[in-house]
């Protein structure tokens, strides 16, 4: 049982909240041009780590609105809540960013392609 | 591309009807073939007369080897069984079976025991069914009392159109050669007196089926009797050593590492259910799973009131009474990823409120113990059994809410695999790759709740 900081009505029951899965999958531009696997690692494959992990959550039963939690998995301990669209900012957050093997698979660089940053 | 486009029950009857129980291996006496003590009528009465005294121990403690043809990780039911399947059909005994902490004390000895074989697809009727055939011989076979006992599992519908869902999974299973009948209300009354069977509860009983042939074993009795079958045949059941990485040379996994020193192998498998995410890591690739608590709880023991097993996926509840008399209750698992084995108190909250409007008769139970198992689900809500990206690495895992039933299935299938390096007819269709061919078994439909 959780007690998350919704960023906009401030601390409630999980029971309040909907889970959205993993956070930063970027869905591909060019779909067609990944194979079966790179397509798969996209859609299926998961992160699933025992510790800090990135994840989306919704206040379904409050404000409805989105965002981005930092969760130990084997502790629940809540590390970070940060808004959808941006980047964890804590030093655990960009670590298990960066650890994510999602980070260097096709499907992202697909997605990423055509892209300024 | 996607079996949904079909219709169950279509192909492959034979599969679970003729499903090689025996293969791979020499028929006649299994189980205790070295120097073991049987357990008998007669054995007990010699004990009695020593008081109990010289009872020889279930397994040894052996010291890890530096090698091994087949090294094991995961000391669960799962893992277990594939030992045992190894050595007793396949003639691979220089294994090693290496838990993180003690055997059976995973999932095997924290979920509900409910065995069934009642599935919709094809495919998981077969590997469901191969088992319950294991099961049906499995305490003679091990020598040791499972406590199997077939008390009929019977799923509840509580509307219309779960009702006629129900109908129409029932042919499809009776197609597979899986006895299944439809109850209407007053049979199920009459099977289950407690059950209330008001037309006016929010959630009415409108009918149901039951599997007959389904039922509960003792998990603990489950690991132990292949812990000790297996270790009579010079299995080595090495507990309380971690695997802590793998060695792998060249995209060939040699050994692995553990906190006992390093053991090479010719072969690694893993069956490590709700830690398969973390051990697949290690070996750098990726499945399709995640991982979350499934909780369960149990009554303090009460006078025999319950004599089938009742499953209702409306409502989320699943009961059934001990041997011992507790009422053993499943709830669901948590909406998040955790391993923290032990869940949120809302998700036994409802499931409690469902089963006492069920069974008024619960309301003034009292609850003794709860507790919490990581369940690994894959996304089509069927287990992988697998070769990996890493040559003569096999993983067995993603069984999620419902693996302890397929317990002798699994892992004689999952040693059919190891031994001839290829999936056999049951093991095929739930090979990884499934994930990049879109050939997924979806059995949210018949099994997406804990069971």
């Amino acid at each position: 049982m959780l007690l998350i900081d919704c960023p906009w009505c401030g601390p409630r029951d999980d029971e309040e909240f909907h889970y959205g899965g993993e956070a930063h999958i970027l869905r591909p531009r060019d779909a067609a041009a990944l194979s079966d696997e790179a397509f798969a690692d996209y859609l299926f494959m998961q992160q699933n780590p025992k510790g800090p992990h990135l994840e989306r959550w919704s206040h379904n039963h409050g404000c409805r609105r989105w965002f981005n939690m930092l969760r130990n998995t084997a502790t629940n301990e809540i590390l970070e809540i940060y808004p959808m669209g941006e980047k964890p900012k804590t030093e655990a957050g960009q670590a298990a960013y960066a650890a994510n093997w999602r980070r260097e698979t096709a499907a992202e660089k697909n997605a990423l392609s055509g892209e300024g940053s | 591309m996607y079996r949904q486009l079909r219709q169950p029950g279509s192909s492959n009857r034979e599969w679970a009807m003729n499903t090689p129980v025996n293969s791979g291996g020499n028929s006649g006496m299994r189980g205790l073939r070295g120097g073991k003590q049987r357990y008998s009528i007669l054995s007990l009465a010699r004990n009695a007369l020593s008081h109990h005294e010289n009872w020889q121990r279930a397994w040894r403690a052996p010291e890890l080897k530096p090698a091994y043809d087949v090294v094991i990780v995961g000391a669960g039911g799962h893992g277990l069984a594939t030992a045992y399947y190894l050595a007793s059909r396949h003639g691979i005994r220089n294994i090693a079976v290496i838990d993180k902490g003690w055997l059976g004390g995973g999932n095997t000895g924290r979920n509900t025991t409910i065995i069934r074989s009642n599935y919709l697809w094809d495919e998981s009727a077969a590997i469901y069914e191969h088992s319950m055939k294991l099961w049906e011989g499995l305490s003679q076979e091990l020598n040791f009392n499972t406590m199997f006992s077939q008390r009929g599992v019977l799923t509840l519908a509580h509307s219309e159109h779960e009702l006629r869902e129900m109908t129409r999974r029932v042919e499809a299973i009776r197609l597979n050669g899986i006895d299944s009948d439809v109850l209407n209300p007053a049979q199920i009354k009459q099977t289950v007196p407690i059950i209330d069977t008001d037309p006016r509860l929010r959630y009415p009983v409108m009918g149901g089926f039951i599997q007959r042939r389904g039922g509960t074993a003792r998990h603990d009795a489950v690991a132990w009797g292949y812990a000790r079958a297996a270790d009579d045949m010079g299995v080595d059941i090495i507990q309380n050593c971690a695997v802590t990485g793998f060695l792998i040379q060249d995209g060939v996994v040699k050994g692995v590492e553990t906190e006992k020193g390093t053991v090479r192998a010719g072969k690694v498998a893993c069956v490590v259910a709700g830690h398969a995410g973390v051990v697949a890591d290690m070996a750098g690739f990726r499945l399709p799973i995640t991982s979350r608590p499934l909780q369960a709880l149990v009554s303090e023991p009460i006078k025999p009131i319950l004599d089938v097993v009742i499953m209702s996926n409306a409502v989320h509840m699943y009961v059934s009474q001990s041997d011992k008399g507790e009422i053993v209750l499943g709830a669901g698992a948590d909406a998040y990823n955790g391993y923290t084995q032990r869940g949120s108190l809302t998700v036994p909250e409802g499931m409690l409120a469902a089963a006492v409007e069920l069974f008024p008769v619960f309301s003034r139970l009292q609850m003794l113990r709860s507790w919490g198992g990581i369940v690994d689900t894959c996304p089509d809500a069927s287990p992988v059994i697998s070769k990996t990206p890493v040559s003569n690495l096999y993983f067995n895992c993603g069984w999620g809410t419902g693996g302890f039933k397929a317990t002798p299935g699994s892992g004689h299938v999952f040693a059919d695999l190891i031994a001839r390096d290829a999936p056999n007819k049951i093991a095929a269709p739930f090979t990884l790759d499934r994930f990049s061919g879109g050939y997924l078994i979806d059995e949210h439909g018949a099994a997406g709740v804990a069971h």
